[in-house]
C-alpha cells in the first residue's frame, strides 16, 4: 500500500522524528526490511478473534504474502505476539510470562476489542482485564468484534512501517516505544 | 543376585511424572490447561483446569435487557452462534407467548444448518493439523469462506452476526440469499467427497483413530455428552428429534448414530451430519414462504414473573438456558447449560492408558471451545 | 413416557413430604434438603421413571435463601421434571451432593461451589473452577466488587 493511503500516517512521522533516529544508516535499511518483511507470530489465540485469525491465514486472504511465514509455537521462537481474544484476571500473569520468554526486538499486536478495550464486556463483568494496555506495551490496535481478515493485514502493515523506522544503533526498551 | 542390583538403579519409578499441556497451546483450541500424569509416554490420569476465559456472562446478563443478551450469546459458543441466539430468542417468544411468521421459522432453521456446516468445517480443519495433516486446514477454511459470504452479504457480518432477535429476525434477508444457497449447495456437494478421500480412508489416520477413546453409552449418559460425540456412541440425543423447534418437524432427515464408541466413529457422525445438513438446506430453501420478518413486539421486552427452560441442538451437542424472571426487562437468574462443560470432563475417563498422541486426537474428537465451557 | 399426573403420584408415594408446583410448563417437585439425595436415587432407579440423565444443575439466589435446581430426564421416555431443593442458612449452605449417582454432578456442583458458595457435602474434589481462592462468591446478589467491575 502506498505511504499516502494509510490512515495516519502523521503520528507514525512523529514517531520517526521524535523516538528514532534521524539519521537513517543504510545498515538500518536493509536490516529492518529483512526484520519487517518475516516477522513470525506466535499461536496464541483465546476466544472468536482466534477464528478470524486464522481465516487470515488460510487460502483467501493468505498473509504469508506478508512475510507471515509460519506460526511458532515456542515464545522463544516468535517475534510477534498477536493478541486474539478476551483476557481475563487468571489469564494475564500466563500471558505476561509469555511475553517475557520473547526475545528482542518483540512486538505486540491487540487484535479485536476485547484485547484493546474490554470489548462487549467492559460493563458488569467481573473478570475481564479491560484492555490487553494494562499488561502489556501494544504497538498496534486493530479494533472490531470481530475484525475483518483485511483490517488484520492493515494492522500487520503499519506493524511493517513502525519497524521500518526503528534503528539498531539506538535500541529503545519496548515500553519507551510508545507513544 | 545380579536382577536385584538392576531393579535399583531404575529410580523414582513409581513416582508421578506430572507435565502440563499449558493454557498457550496449539491444539487445545484455546485456552485449556491439562495437568497430564505420564507414565513414560502413557497417560495415567489427566486433570483439566479451566476459567481462563471466565468472563462472567452470567452474571452481566443480570444487567442486560434480553435483546442486549442476544449479543453475549454469540461469544459463548462463537461456531455456532446463531443457534446460541435462538435459543434465546425461543425463550423469550415462549414465554411472551408470541407467534412467529413461518417465513422466519424457514429462515432460522436454514442459517442454524449452514452453521452447523460452517462449524464442522472448522472441527475437520483442526482435526486434521491436530493430526498432523496441515492440508484440511486450507480446504476446510476455503470452503468456509463461501458460507461466511452469504452472511456477510444479508447481516453485514462474518462471524457474530446477533441477527436473530425475540420476535424474528432483525431485517430481512438480501433478495440473493435463495440463489447463493443454491450454488452453495452445489458446490459444496463436488466438494465433501474430497475430504473423504484426503482423511477417512487414509490408513495412518484410521491407525490413528479407530480404537482410540472408547466411550461407552452409559459413560455418555451419565457425564451429559450430547451432540456428535453421543451419537458417536449409539446414544440418540438430538434435540431436533427430541423436541423440534423452528422449521424442523417440516423436514425430514436422518439422525446419524454409529456403534463404534471411538475417536473414528465421533468423526464418521460429523462428516455424515454435513451430508445431511445439505439435504435439510435442499428441503428448505426453495419454500421459504413469503411474509413479515418479524412479528410484532413492545419496545420493552419484559417477561412474566415465572421460570422457563429452552433447549436446542448446537453443532456441538444440547444447549439448555434456564431463566428465573422476577416481570423486570433483565432476567434475574440466567444459566446457560453448555455442552462443551460437559463434554470437557468425559476426558479423563477416556483417555486413561493411552499415549501423549491420542489424547491429542481424542480432545479434538470431542470438538470443544472453549469459552463455551467457562462462559 | 408417563404424564404429569402419574409422575406425581409416582413422586409422592417416594417420598411424602414433596410440594409440587401447579401451572408451569414443566413438573416441579420442592424436597427438604435432607432428603434429596434418598429421592434421587429412587427416580433413578425405579423402571417406570429411570431418570439417568442430569441434565442441568444450578442455584438461584432469593435473598432469603438459596435454592439448588436439579433438571433431570429419562433418556428411555424422554420425561423431564425439576427437582429443588431450599436452602435457608446464607453464611454456611451446605446441601449433599448427587455425584455417587451422576458423574456430570461432581462438576455442576463445582461450579455452583465457585460462584455460589454453597458446600456439597460428600463430593470428591470440592475445589473452586474459574476463580481463585480468597475471592468472593459473584452470583450472589449482594457481590459488590467496587475494584474489577465497571457498573453501567
Amino acid at each position: 500500500m502506498k505511504d499516502e493511503d494509510f490512515g495516519d500516517s502523521e503520528s507514525l512521522e512523529l514517531l520517526k522524528k521524535s523516538g528514532g533516529n534521524v539519521f537513517m544508516t543504510s545498515i538500518d535499511a536493509v536490516l529492518n526490511w529483512g526484520l519487517s518483511n518475516s516477522i513470525w507470530p506466535l499461536t496464541f489465540a483465546t476466544s472468536c478473534c482466534g477464528i478470524e485469525m486464522m481465516a487470515t491465514g488460510a487460502s483467501r486472504h493468505d498473509f504469508s504474502r506478508f512475510g507471515i511465514e509460519v506460526y511458532r509455537a515456542s515464545p522463544r521462537q516468535a517475534d510477534v505476539i498477536v493478541i486474539a481474544g478476551t483476557i481475563n484476571h487468571k489469564m494475564a500473569p500466563v500471558l505476561k510470562r509469555l511475553y517475557d520468554q520473547m526475545p528482542d526486538p518483540k512486538y505486540v499486536i491487540a487484535m479485536g476489542a476485547c484485547a484493546v478495550s474490554g470489548g462487549p464486556f467492559f460493563y458488569n463483568s467481573y473478570s475481564v482485564v479491560r484492555g490487553v494496555d494494562h499488561i502489556l506495551p501494544v504497538d498496534v490496535y486493530v479494533p472490531g468484534c470481530p475484525p475483518r481478515p483485511e483490517a488484520l493485514l492493515y494492522g500487520v502493515m503499519q506493524l511493517q512501517r513502525k519497524i521500518k523506522g526503528d534503528s539498531i544503533f539506538n535500541p529503545e526498551d519496548a515500553v519507551e516505544r510508545l507513544l | 543376585m545380579s536382577e536385584e542390583i538392576i531393579k535399583d538403579v531404575i529410580v523414582g519409578e513409581n513416582e508421578d511424572y506430572i507435565i502440563n499441556m499449558g493454557p498457550q497451546h496449539p491444539s487445545t483450541h484455546g485456552v485449556l490447561r491439562f495437568e497430564v500424569c505420564l507414565k513414560g509416554e502413557t497417560v495415567k490420569y489427566l486433570i483439566p483446569h479451566i476459567g481462563y476465559i471466565h468472563r462472567g456472562i452470567e452474571k452481566m446478563c443480570e444487567a442486560n435487557t434480553y435483546p442486549q443478551i442476544i449479543h453475549l450469546t454469540d461469544r459463548m459458543d462463537y461456531l455456532s452462534a446463531h443457534i446460541n441466539n435462538e435459543a434465546v430468542c425461543l425463550l423469550v417468544e415462549d414465554a411472551m407467548q408470541v407467534e412467529v411468521p413461518e417465513r422466519v421459522k424457514y429462515i432460522r432453521t436454514i442459517l442454524d444448518e449452514l452453521n452447523r456446516i460452517a462449524s464442522h468445517q472448522l472441527w475437520w480443519c483442526a482435526f486434521g493439523m491436530d493430526l498432523g495433516a496441515l492440508t484440511s486446514f486450507f480446504y476446510g477454511l476455503r470452503d468456509r469462506e463461501h458460507i461466511l459470504d452469504i452472511f456477510e452479504e444479508s447481516f453485514g457480518s462474518r462471524l457474530l452476526h446477533s441477527f436473530v432477535m425475540p420476535g424474528g429476525l432483525m431485517h430481512d434477508v438480501h433478495p440473493n440469499f435463495q440463489k447463493r444457497i443454491k450454488e452453495f449447495i452445489k458446490y459444496f456437494r463436488k466438494k465433501l467427497p474430497e475430504y473423504d478421500q484426503l482423511l477417512t480412508g487414509n490408513v495412518i489416520f484410521q491407525n490413528r483413530t479407530k480404537g482410540i477413546g472408547y466411550m461407552s453409552k452409559e459413560t455418555a449418559i451419565g457425564y451429559g455428552i450430547t451432540g456428535p460425540s453421543g451419537r458417536g456412541s449409539n446414544y440418540s440425543c438430538d434435540i431436533r428429534k427430541i423436541a423440534p423447534y423452528s422449521a424442523y418437524d417440516k423436514v425430514q432427515f436422518n439422525e446419524i448414530l454409529e456403534t463404534g464408541c471411538d475417536t473414528f466413529a465421533r468423526y464418521k457422525v460429523r462428516m455424515a451430519e454435513m451430508w445431511e445438513s445439505l439435504s435439510i438446506l435442499e428441503q428448505l430453501v426453495d419454500n421459504i414462504p413469503e411474509g413479515d420478518f418479524t412479528a410484532k413486539m413492545k419496545p420493552i421486552i419484559k417477561l412474566p414473573a415465572g421460570e422457563y427452560f429452552q433447549r436446542v441442538e448446537t453443532a456441538r451437542g444440547e444447549l439448555a438456558v434456564y431463566v428465573v424472571s422476577d416481570g423486570n426487562k433483565s432476567p434475574y437468574r440466567m444459566k446457560f447449560r453448555t455442552p462443551n462443560f460437559s463434554n470437557l470432563f468425559v476426558m479423563n475417563e477416556i483417555t486413561a492408558g493411552h499415549k501423549i498422541a491420542d489424547l491429542i486426537a481424542i480432545s479434538g474428537s470431542l470438538d470443544l471451545v472453549i469459552p463455551d465451557i467457562d462462559r | 413416557m408417563l404424564n404429569r399426573q402419574e409422575l406425581t403420584d409416582i413422586i409422592r408415594e417416594f417420598e411424602p413430604e414433596a410440594v409440587f408446583s401447579e401451572g408451569t410448563k414443566l413438573l416441579e417437585v420442592i424436597v427438604p434438603a435432607e432428603k434429596l439425595v434418598a429421592l434421587a436415587e429412587k427416580l433413578k432407579s425405579d423402571k417406570r421413571t429411570a431418570f439417568n440423565y442430569l441434565l442441568n444443575h444450578t442455584a438461584v439466589d432469593f435473598l432469603t435463601h438459596f435454592t439448588v435446581v436439579y433438571h433431570l430426564e429419562s433418556t428411555d421416555y424422554r420425561h423431564l421434571i425439576v427437582l429443588k431443593s431450599l436452602i435457608s442458612d446464607r453464611e454456611n449452605p451446605k446441601v449433599d451432593s448427587l455425584s455417587a449417582l451422576y458423574p456430570a454432578a461432581e462438576y455442576f456442583e463445582r461450579e455452583v461451589f465457585d460462584l455460589f458458595g454453597i458446600w456439597f457435602n460428600n463430593h470428591p474434589n470440592m475445589k473452586r473452577f474459574f476463580l481463585e481462592d480468597d475471592y468472593g462468591f459473584p452470583l450472589r446478589k449482594d457481590f459488590r466488587d467496587e475494584v474489577n467491575i465497571i457498573e453501567r
